[in-house]
């Protein structure tokens, strides 16, 4: 008999419910009291909500069912990677960026020689740190995402083990960009759960760049959840490249808290993957701060990209920005669903919103939904929407200039995506992903570039 | 160099060009004027191979080869140039890159090798001064920004970095003032030689006074009713296009 999707997530929830209940032990060892102590509301949590599925207007345009459904296995203690070594599989050229470089493996910390941070910065793994530094957990774990309303913030908090914590403290600025280098590499499909917790104190600046990769052609289903929180008068810019195989999904929900004048710029640069869905929620909570959410997708084959952003404007005085774009071909699908919210009290809110994208098949296809929802009555908003091809009058006039079709082509993509691309603040790291981009548009990219292993 | 037969074009179903003829040589420079819906950027459109255009009959040769069925961008190739009377924008794509490009590719075509950065940069200098555009245009994305004057200052500076053997100015006079006129009219003329030849589209005279053509041809209802040294332009001038009519 042919199962239903809700049979298949109904089934898969059971099985994660039940991996989790006989591996509880060893996903509670190593880590702090706070991040046990809230398994048992995220397991019921998960247990009534399960798995989105197409009825979910939040991911209607997202199905998420053939990627659960694989056959994925668990490893929920570190020791089982650490025999590899990370340096005879791994060489990647973006670590050359100077930077401080933190490894995660399978979405375990990989002890590596980071230098000594000055200024009692801390940058360390999430499950050491959570024994650590209780007092920090106890003021922002799980503070902004919520488990009750998503099954899959839900399903990250109930197995978070392990993942990356950076801590700024007040008035520091952290002088090099921390890059976080987020590896899957195993003998099985493998499932992957990573938390981190990133906390900018008042008056600090911190640059964070994290880079997904996949090392070798199995499939991975990776669950990764963020909570960033911008203090008052702090400055954060958070670039994500993700450059994943064909076969793999990547769930990506990033939670920010903003208090009073703080900026926090992300870029989200969706080079690869199988399945990616990037969820960020930004929450102003106070007034004078400054949201950018800014995101470029390439895809091809049978990939799909979703961006879901959700900015909510509690305060008045706040500005926000959300510019998201695509280039889509072959099969590939791609959904866009961004929402402005303004409260009440959020007078003199400026906030934007725009979404364009460039279909270059038939087949691709490409959802868009703009949305906003206000309640202040004294405010500038705005948003906006376009699919559509790449413009035929701009693609003659390169080529009345000698320029051959494939190559104007090529221009006119790449300068499609920079407009993001420029948004980046680090100007090392802007060349870099402008060389990625431009790589990944000429097809010559379904890895990192200098990277040894051949993976999907 | 360039061999018009009995050209006719429709676009649409709609017949535009019924039956053009015209030669041009090296080192000659062209006029065709006539008023509006008479054809011309239909002609200009036909050389540089849109390809919204259904050509109905007849033969156009460059160089002894059937154009008509030569990529746009192998015409460039080959040195064939057309500025546009609507230059377009292209954000995001920069002056210098798109130039350099530009450039490298028809070079490739030739089969020379790429510029070097550095004569680059100079001969962009060279062509900047010579059309009067600003360096901060050039540091721009294409047009983008730019006013109607700059844009067709810019098809002229684009003349000038690609050498073209066959430049089609289509209406490059409409909207400028008199001294980005003079400026557009005097990189024309500094351009010219022995071995191109240009060819000039206007709806007005006023161009010719600063760019002195060889002969002058009158586009009216898809057809050159009639061809002339440069006095046809004066009378053209004076008479206005309604005694074409009365012929």
């Amino acid at each position: 008999m042919h199962m239903s999707e809700v049979d298949i997530l109904e089934d898969v929830k059971v099985e994660l419910i039940d991996v989790y209940k006989n591996n509880s032990t060893l996903i509670n060892a190593n880590v702090g009291p706070q991040v046990n102590n809230v398994r048992k509301k995220a397991l019921s949590d998960f247990n009534r909500i399960g798995i989105p599925d197409k009825k979910n207007e939040a991911y209607k345009y997202t199905n998420i069912e053939p990627f659960f459904k694989g056959d994925y296995i668990s490893e929920f203690s570190i020791d089982k990677f650490f025999k590899l070594n990370l340096k005879d599989i791994f060489r990647c050229d973006v670590p050359e960026l100077d930077t401080y470089v933190v490894l995660l493996l399978n979405g375990f910390h990989y002890p590596n020689n980071i230098e000594v941070l000055p200024d009692n910065i801390i940058v360390c793994g999430f499950a050491e740190a959570s024994i650590r530094y209780p007092e920090i957990f106890k003021k922002y774990y799980s503070q902004s995402a919520d488990s009750s309303v998503d099954g899959l913030v839900a399903l990250n908090t109930l197995f978070a083990q392990d993942g990356i914590f950076i801590y700024i403290p007040e008035n520091t600025v952290l002088k090099k960009p921390v890059q976080i280098i987020n590896l899957c590499y195993s003998f099985k499909n493998l499932r992957i759960f990573r938390r981190n917790l990133i906390i900018a104190d008042e008056n600090s600046q911190a640059n964070i760049v994290v880079c997904d990769h996949t090392l070798c052609s199995r499939g991975y289903l990776t669950n990764s959840l963020t909570e960033l929180y911008a203090n008052k008068n702090s400055f954060v810019d958070y670039s994500k490249i993700q450059n994943e195989n064909s076969i793999s999904t990547q769930i990506s929900n990033t939670f920010i808290q903003q208090e009073a004048n703080s900026n926090v710029t992300t870029n989200t640069i969706s080079l690869h993957g199988g399945l990616i869905r990037n969820n960020v929620f930004v929450k102003l909570n106070a007034g004078g701060c400054e949201s950018n959410t800014y995101g470029i997708f390439l895809c091809d084959g049978h990939q799909h990209v979703a961006s879901f952003i959700y900015v909510k404007h509690d305060k008045p005085h706040c500005r926000s920005n959300q510019l998201f774009k695509g280039i889509l071909s072959d099969s590939a699908t791609g959904a866009f669903n961004g929402k402005i919210y303004v409260s009440k009290d959020a007078q003199k809110t400026e906030a934007f919103q725009r979404n364009n994208n460039i279909l270059l098949s038939d087949e691709a296809k490409m959802n868009s939904k703009p949305h906003l929802e206000i309640y202040a009555d004294d405010v500038k908003c705005s948003h906006g929407a376009t699919i559509g091809q790449l413009d035929n009058e701009a693609l003659f006039y390169l080529r009345s200039r000698g320029i051959s079709e494939k190559e104007a082509k090529q221009l006119l993509m790449y300068a499609f995506a920079n407009e993001i691309i420029t948004k980046i603040k680090v100007d090392y790291l802007k060349k870099r992903i402008t060389d990625l981009v431009e790589k990944r548009l000429r097809g010559e990219l379904s890895r990192c570039n200098e990277c040894n292993i051949r993976c999907g | 160099m360039l061999e018009i037969k009995d050209l006719r074009v429709s676009i649409e179903g709609k017949e535009i060009l019924k039956g053009i003829n015209l030669k041009v040589n090296a080192g000659e420079v062209h006029a065709i004027m006539g008023p509006n819906g008479s054809g011309k950027s239909t002609l200009a459109s036909v050389l540089v191979g849109r390809d919204h255009i259904e050509i109905t009959g007849g033969t156009v040769s460059y160089m002894g080869d059937n154009l008509l069925e030569i990529a746009p961008e192998v015409r460039a190739g080959r040195g064939i140039f057309l500025g546009f009377q609507y230059p377009v924008e292209i954000p995001g794509v920069t002056m210098v890159n798109f130039l350099k490009t530009a450039i490298n590719e028809q070079r490739k075509f030739n089969n020379l090798k790429p510029i070097s950065a550095t004569d680059f940069l100079k001969i962009m200098r060279e062509k900047q001064e010579l059309v009067g555009l600003h360096s901060r245009l050039t540091n721009r994305s294409v047009n983008e920004g730019f006013s109607g004057g700059e844009k067709k200052k810019n098809e002229i500076f684009q003349m000038a970095m690609l050498e073209p053997k066959l430049a089609i100015l289509d209406e490059t006079d409409s909207g400028l003032d008199i001294d980005a006129l003079k400026i557009v009219a005097n990189g024309v003329n500094k351009l010219k030689n022995k071995d191109n030849a240009t060819i000039v589209i206007t709806h007005y005279q006023r161009l010719l006074g600063y760019i002195i053509p060889d002969f002058v041809h009158i586009l009216y209802k898809g057809k050159i009713v009639k061809s002339s040294g440069k006095e046809l332009a004066v009378e053209l001038e004076k008479k206005g296009y309604d005694w074409l009519n009365e012929e």
